[in-house]
């Protein structure tokens, strides 16, 4: 009995301290969920899922705070996205989260701007050049669409223009379901 | 197989001929295109010319409205040095930059530079490289960048790109694909047998471009006067390391990957290069327009084009420029026939179609194939997959069809690349065999276009995420710096009422230790 339990009360120990030393030998600086859950959002950080950016949406999709069909310019392919990552339904989005938009990019018009800098502080992505009291332009490769910078721009300048589709974007489009007609009429 | 295994039978193509998986033997109908011989169009009454005419971004013109231009002058100038640039395809005035249909499958329109010819048809001034048998390959590559040359089996990659990556991963044999194995389309058969010399030459220049001990022909074994053509200029030009390989018209042999797995057993790797196998492939049409290019100086301005099809009166091939619209080639073979239903740009199989014949011709338009009413199979409803597999045996890549349509169609990208979707060369097989008639190449277009754009997306997103990262620090960092700077301010008026404080309770004490001794 006692060489038993002697025994047992060992390997638990070893047992134990291995683990204590492997969580600190293999620990993982952040939850990796949450790091998957991230690369799917696309990284707009425009807070229309409520959250301030991508990373504290993700980390609250992750805890079960909030659900997966509130991120707009992520759209339908997100939402699908991260149902296969989490094993559960795709819901359609949440309207109150905005709706999905083509992508769009904010276009300042240089002639009415009065360089007040407001919308640079905005922009999450730093895609706005400009100084104070100078016209400010936005950098098209840089500009996420987020539309962050509308609300605070004094005089209204901003407009969101969804890229023109030349021949350069062009896709091939889904092709049409020719569906089956079960009371065809054969000749 | 090691890789140094694979690169020892890669060095025997040629030797010994291997097979492809899969592929369809389809009705030849070339005889049709083949019976009249090649005639140069005459020039139309006004060229439109493209500035998009090869895989990548549109071409930027460099002439404006009124200008004259000489034959063969640059009006074009692609995005990246050597990457489509575009040349006058005669003299003339340059009446307007305009946006017109383009001839892409997408059917959108795009710029093109509209010229009147002057009818004078005179040459800007040529630069030859005289002896290009001594010239360094760097000319002649440069030579080849220069004059916007593509790849003209209908791919049109940009050559000058291929010649440089072939050049620097070091080639050892250069193939040129004569092996045109797409119904109707006898363009490539209609320069072997007329100019084949000049495919030769070619070959020459190209080998001595890359740096390539050999090169290797493949023709069809349908071809039947070409090959004799060939062997007699071969011989005449005294080149010993040029062979004419025969291969057996199996559709796709033509396709490149397809080729080579024919010539050497090999398979280019997915994602891979033939390249890597120390090959390169080209057509044989861009072998002459390399020819052109480097001992006659003339740019690439035109191009054979098959036009044929039971909805033309008089199929043949004609000698094309580009830009010269489609209607013009169409009245020069004898106009439609009644019973003419369908304008396809490019063949049965991977062509599209054109909504006008007002569309130019492109350095893609290897044929303009008009159907009639009864080629066409009528619209199909589709039916659901019965899981046959009929797709995946005549698949020439290897994939599984019916699998992929699955996973496009549920928006399951990752799955779909993990399955090769981006190795479907879009040859249109298992389109022709399903039972289903499930418009697979329709599918696996769609699926391609999204993966490479959710590509994008995900780059663009992670470029987003470190921007926004960057910023984030460079608040926080700022903000740091601001608190400690008002830290230090703070300490130093604390410091300085210390000192104040101090130096007062000094005058203090002497004050009161006068007073004392006073």
């Amino acid at each position: 009995m006692l060489p038993a339990i002697l025994v047992i009360t060992i390997l638990g120990g070893l047992f134990g301290l291995g683990l204590g030393w492997a969580s600190r030998r293999f620990q993982v600086e952040s939850d990796p969920v949450i790091d998957q859950i991230e690369a799917i959002l696309p990284q707009t950080q425009c807070g229309q899922c409520n959250y301030p950016g991508c990373r504290p949406y993700a980390e609250a999709i992750a805890n079960g705070e909030a659900d997966i069909n509130q991120c707009a310019p992520g759209g339908e392919a997100g939402i699908i996205a991260l149902a296969d990552l989490l094993a559960v339904e795709p819901k359609s989005l949440n309207p109150a989260n905005g709706e999905e938009k083509p992508k769009a990019l904010a276009v300042i018009d240089e002639m009415v701007c009065i360089g007040c800098t407001l919308c640079i502080q905005a922009c999450p992505v730093d895609a706005i050049l400009g100084a104070s009291k100078y016209m400010h332009t936005v950098i098209d490769s840089e500009c996420t669409g987020c539309e962050l910078c509308l609300p605070p721009c004094p005089v209204d300048c901003i407009d969101m223009v969804v890229k023109d589709q030349g021949t350069g974007d062009w896709k091939w489009p889904k092709p049409q379901v020719i569906a089956m007609n079960l009371h065809e009429n054969h000749p | 197989m090691t890789q140094i295994d694979r690169l020892t039978q890669a060095r025997q193509a040629g030797e010994q001929l291997h097979h492809f998986h899969g592929g369809l033997r389809l009705r030849h109908n070339k005889k049709i295109s083949c019976e009249l011989p090649l005639e140069p169009m005459p020039l139309p009454p006004r060229f439109y010319v493209p500035l998009l005419q090869h895989s990548g971004p549109e071409a930027k013109a460099n002439v404006s409205i009124g200008q004259t231009v000489l034959k063969g002058e640059r009006i074009g100038l692609g995005s990246h040095p050597g990457r489509g640039c575009i040349h006058a395809p005669t003299s003339g005035t340059v009446k307007a930059l305009a946006r017109r249909a383009i001839s892409h499958p997408s059917g959108l329109e795009g710029l093109c530079v509209v010229i009147e010819p002057d009818g004078l048809d005179q040459w800007k001034k040529l630069e030859p490289i005289g002896d290009w048998n001594n010239a360094p390959p760097s000319e002649l590559r440069q030579k080849i960048s220069d004059s916007g040359i593509v790849g003209l089996g209908g791919a049109v990659f940009p050559t000058s790109v291929k010649v440089e990556e072939a050049s620097e991963k070091g080639i050892h044999t250069l193939i040129l694909n004569g092996s045109e194995c797409e119904p109707y389309i006898s363009c490539d058969e209609m320069l072997m047998r007329e100019q084949p010399d000049s495919i030769i030459l070619g070959a020459r220049i190209l080998q001595r471009a890359v740096g390539a001990n050999r090169t290797i022909i493949a023709i069809e074994d349908q071809m039947g006067a070409v090959n004799q053509a060939l062997m007699a200029a071969v011989t005449e030009s005294g080149a010993g390391d040029i062979d004419i390989v025969t291969v057996t018209t199996i559709y796709p042999e033509g396709g490149e990957k397809q080729l080579i797995q024919v010539l050497t057993g090999l398979e280019v790797p997915s994602g891979g290069r033939p390249s890597d196998l120390g090959l390169l492939c080209q057509n044989v049409a861009t072998a002459t327009a390399v020819a052109r290019a480097v001992v006659e100086g003339k740019p690439l301005i035109e191009r054979i084009v098959t036009v044929t099809g039971n909805g033309i009166s008089k199929p043949r091939n004609l000698l094309a420029r580009i830009g010269t619209p489609i209607e013009c080639l169409i009245d020069q073979c004898g106009g439609y026939t009644e019973n003419a239903a369908r304008l396809i740009l490019g063949g049965p199989m991977m062509g599209y179609a054109l909504d006008s014949d007002s569309n130019p011709v492109i350095k893609a338009a290897n044929c303009i194939l008009v159907l009639s009413d009864f080629d066409i199979r009528p619209p199909q409803a589709e039916m659901p997959c019965i899981r046959c597999g009929e797709c995946a045996r005549v698949c020439p890549a290897l994939l599984l069809p019916q699998q992929l349509h699955w996973q496009i169609s549920n928006q399951q990208w990752d799955e779909t690349a993990k399955y090769g979707l981006s190795d479907c060369i879009e040859c249109g097989c298992c389109d022709f065999v399903c039972p289903s008639h499930i418009p697979l190449v329709e599918w696996f277009r769609f699926g391609q276009d999204q993966l490479r754009s959710l590509a994008t997306d995900r780059k663009q997103a992670e470029e987003a995420k470190q921007k926004f990262e960057a910023r984030e620090a460079r608040l926080a960092r700022t903000k740091l710096e601001r608190k400690q700077r008002m830290d230090e301010k703070k300490r130093a008026l604390r410091d300085e009422a210390e000192r104040k404080r101090k130096l007062a309770e000094a005058v203090d004490r002497s004050r009161s230790r006068q007073d004392k001794e006073a």
